[in-house]
């Protein structure tokens, strides 16, 4: 596989000083380790997001106004390091606590619990949502074992305005559990990504076939079928999302439709006409809708649909204004 | 040789340390099966890292050598091996009394401490296809051959053997936790990576002392 890249041992300090020299107006390195913070530290409870590198542009994407305050990245597809984690919230805890949001893998739960107890007995206090949107990942009654992908948007993006808002610790956590208990994804994978520095791609799947509810480092899905046209594959991820929390007739949602990486935006709005037809015939009204590439892993090509549900409370949270190089909301 | 110095376990640490990083493309391979083909290189940087702060550093107890390994692996890591086999070298040695010393019963007791740390924070048993179906019957292993007086070498060869054993049982296992765990039982045949890597430490724990027992 055909990369840009140098000495595969640097992947991640050299992704950092990169996105630093292109956006160092408004972030700030954390010198020492691979993490970053919003520059003008407010006086409010910090949001820090966070995991493996490799799917930009989360998370560092979605550092910014009415956004996280800081990021902690990890190496290629593994969770950030306790030490990693543990600056970064030195470098943004105000006295009023730091909330982590972060997808719920093995190791960003153990690395994060780690830090936690690290940050609480250095005198600062945490509290973190465990990002579980992917539908495909485990059955309802494990909504625990689920794992995160592009619901991590709608997270973060509540838990920012929250934060922003002014909420204390315990609030902003409620509400962005609210939010994150409102969201489901599932992905459809039409072709692998390939792990930077290595030879390998995630997974294999034959040229005329792809995988509904593969995980975004090729973790096995739910289903292996045939290449289908564009409507059909829509019909069916919607089925197993809507059925899932489940979304009714008079409720409300925001739509994120998400490239995994190689598939293009002709691609994804095709998909989204679907969506939209789908949740007009079934009486969801649609508030707001994303199409782009925003959780990717490397080329994979294939897209995730995602909804959250809003109500009033959600809603005031959704469209408090964020900014971000790669996320705005006015 | 019944009892190690400190320069004489820090070279066992190189040692491991070497025998991880020079069993990365294995490591790799396995865990490509039925994870995410990270622990090699995970494992690897870790212990790259571990070897630089040894070298490094003049240490002057034995507890200083596991906790220097302990915490350049967590602090360089990240996923779920970081915590975990950072805990494996730094949780064992709290609460242990200094000493300049390692024999069998401060090794035995240390990966006592070790081995409970890592059970309260993966939360992990044997049977879930994790590095514990290895470390806990070396480690159990290791007891037996303090109460009854074994050589070290000897307690090193049935742990490592006992580890050996605990690999092959994780062939059998559906995983509990890591990206095996979506597999089901299309993870059954192949073993767990960090078991695996678990038996090589204690492998080369044996060759080591093997080697070096006559000075």
């Amino acid at each position: 596989m055909k990369k840009i890249i140098n000495n595969p041992k640097n992947l991640v300090e050299e992704l950092l000083d990169g996105y630093i020299a292109a956006y160092g107006d408004i972030y700030e390195r954390v010198p020492g380790v691979n993490g970053f913070v919003v520059k003008n530290k407010k006086d409010k409870v910090a949001l820090l997001i966070g995991g493996g590198s490799g799917h930009e542009p989360l998370f560092p994407g979605f550092a910014g106004e009415g956004l996280a305050d800081a990021v902690a990245m990890g190496n290629i597809f593994a969770s950030p390091n306790p030490a990693t984690i543990l600056e970064v919230t030195k470098a943004i805890d105000c006295g009023k606590g730091v909330l982590y949001v972060y997808g719920n893998y093995a190791g960003d739960n153990l690395n994060f619990d780690m830090a936690e107890e690290m940050a609480n007995a250095s005198g600062i206090q945490t509290s973190s949502v465990r990002v579980w949107d992917d539908v495909a990942s485990a059955p309802l009654e494990r909504i625990d074992d689920r794992r995160g992908i592009a619901g991590d948007l709608f997270v973060i993006k509540t838990a920012g305005a929250a934060t922003a808002m002014g909420l204390s610790l315990e609030e902003a956590t409620r509400v962005t559990k609210k939010a994150r208990d409102s969201v489901r994804t599932i992905g459809v994978s039409l072709a692998p990504g390939s792990i930077p520095g290595s030879d390998k791609a995630t997974f294999e799947l034959p040229e005329d076939e792809i995988e509904f509810g593969m995980g975004l480092h090729g973790e096995p899905g739910v289903k292996r079928t045939k290449m289908m046209p564009a409507d059909e594959l829509t019909s069916i991820m919607m089925d197993h999302i809507i059925n899932d929390l489940p979304f009714q007739s008079g409720d409300e949602v925001c739509v994120l439709i998400n490239g995994l990486g190689s598939t293009t935006f002709l691609e994804l709005f095709i998909v989204n006409r679907k969506v939209s037809q789908i949740l007009e015939s079934k009486g969801i009204k649609v508030y707001d809708t994303n199409v782009g590439s925003y959780c990717t892993c490397q080329e994979m090509a294939g897209a995730s649909i995602t909804l959250i549900r809003l109500d009033e409370e959600l809603k005031k949270y959704y469209d408090y204004p964020a900014f971000s190089p790669y996320y705005t909301k006015k | 040789m019944e009892k190690l110095n400190v320069g004489q376990t820090k070279e066992l640490f190189l040692y491991i340390a070497d025998s991880i990083i020079e069993s990365k493309p294995f490591l790799t391979e396995i865990d490509s099966q039925i994870g995410d083909g990270d622990h090699g290189i995970g494992m690897a940087g870790g212990f790259e890292k571990a070897k630089e702060q040894l070298q490094e550093k003049d240490l002057k107890t034995i507890n200083e050598i596991f906790s220097t390994t302990g915490m350049a692996m967590l602090n360089s890591m990240g996923g779920a091996s970081g915590v975990i086999f950072g805990t494996m070298f730094m949780s064992g040695v709290k609460g242990v009394a200094p000493s300049e010393y390692l024999e069998l019963k401060t090794l035995s007791e240390i990966f006592a401490n070790s081995l409970k740390a890592i059970k309260e924070r993966g939360k992990a048993q044997v049977g879930d296809k994790t590095m514990v179906d290895a470390f806990e019957p070396a480690v159990l292993s290791l007891r037996e051959s303090a109460d009854s007086s074994k050589s070290l070498l000897e307690a090193l060869r049935l742990a490592e053997e006992a580890a050996n054993a605990g690999v092959e049982n994780t062939k059998n296992c559906i995983a509990k936790f890591g990206r095996a765990k979506s597999l089901l039982e299309r993870a059954i045949g192949h073993q767990d990576a960090g078991a695996t890597s678990t038996w090589i430490i204690f492998r080369s724990m044996r060759e080591w002392v093997e080697r070096n027992g006559e000075c």
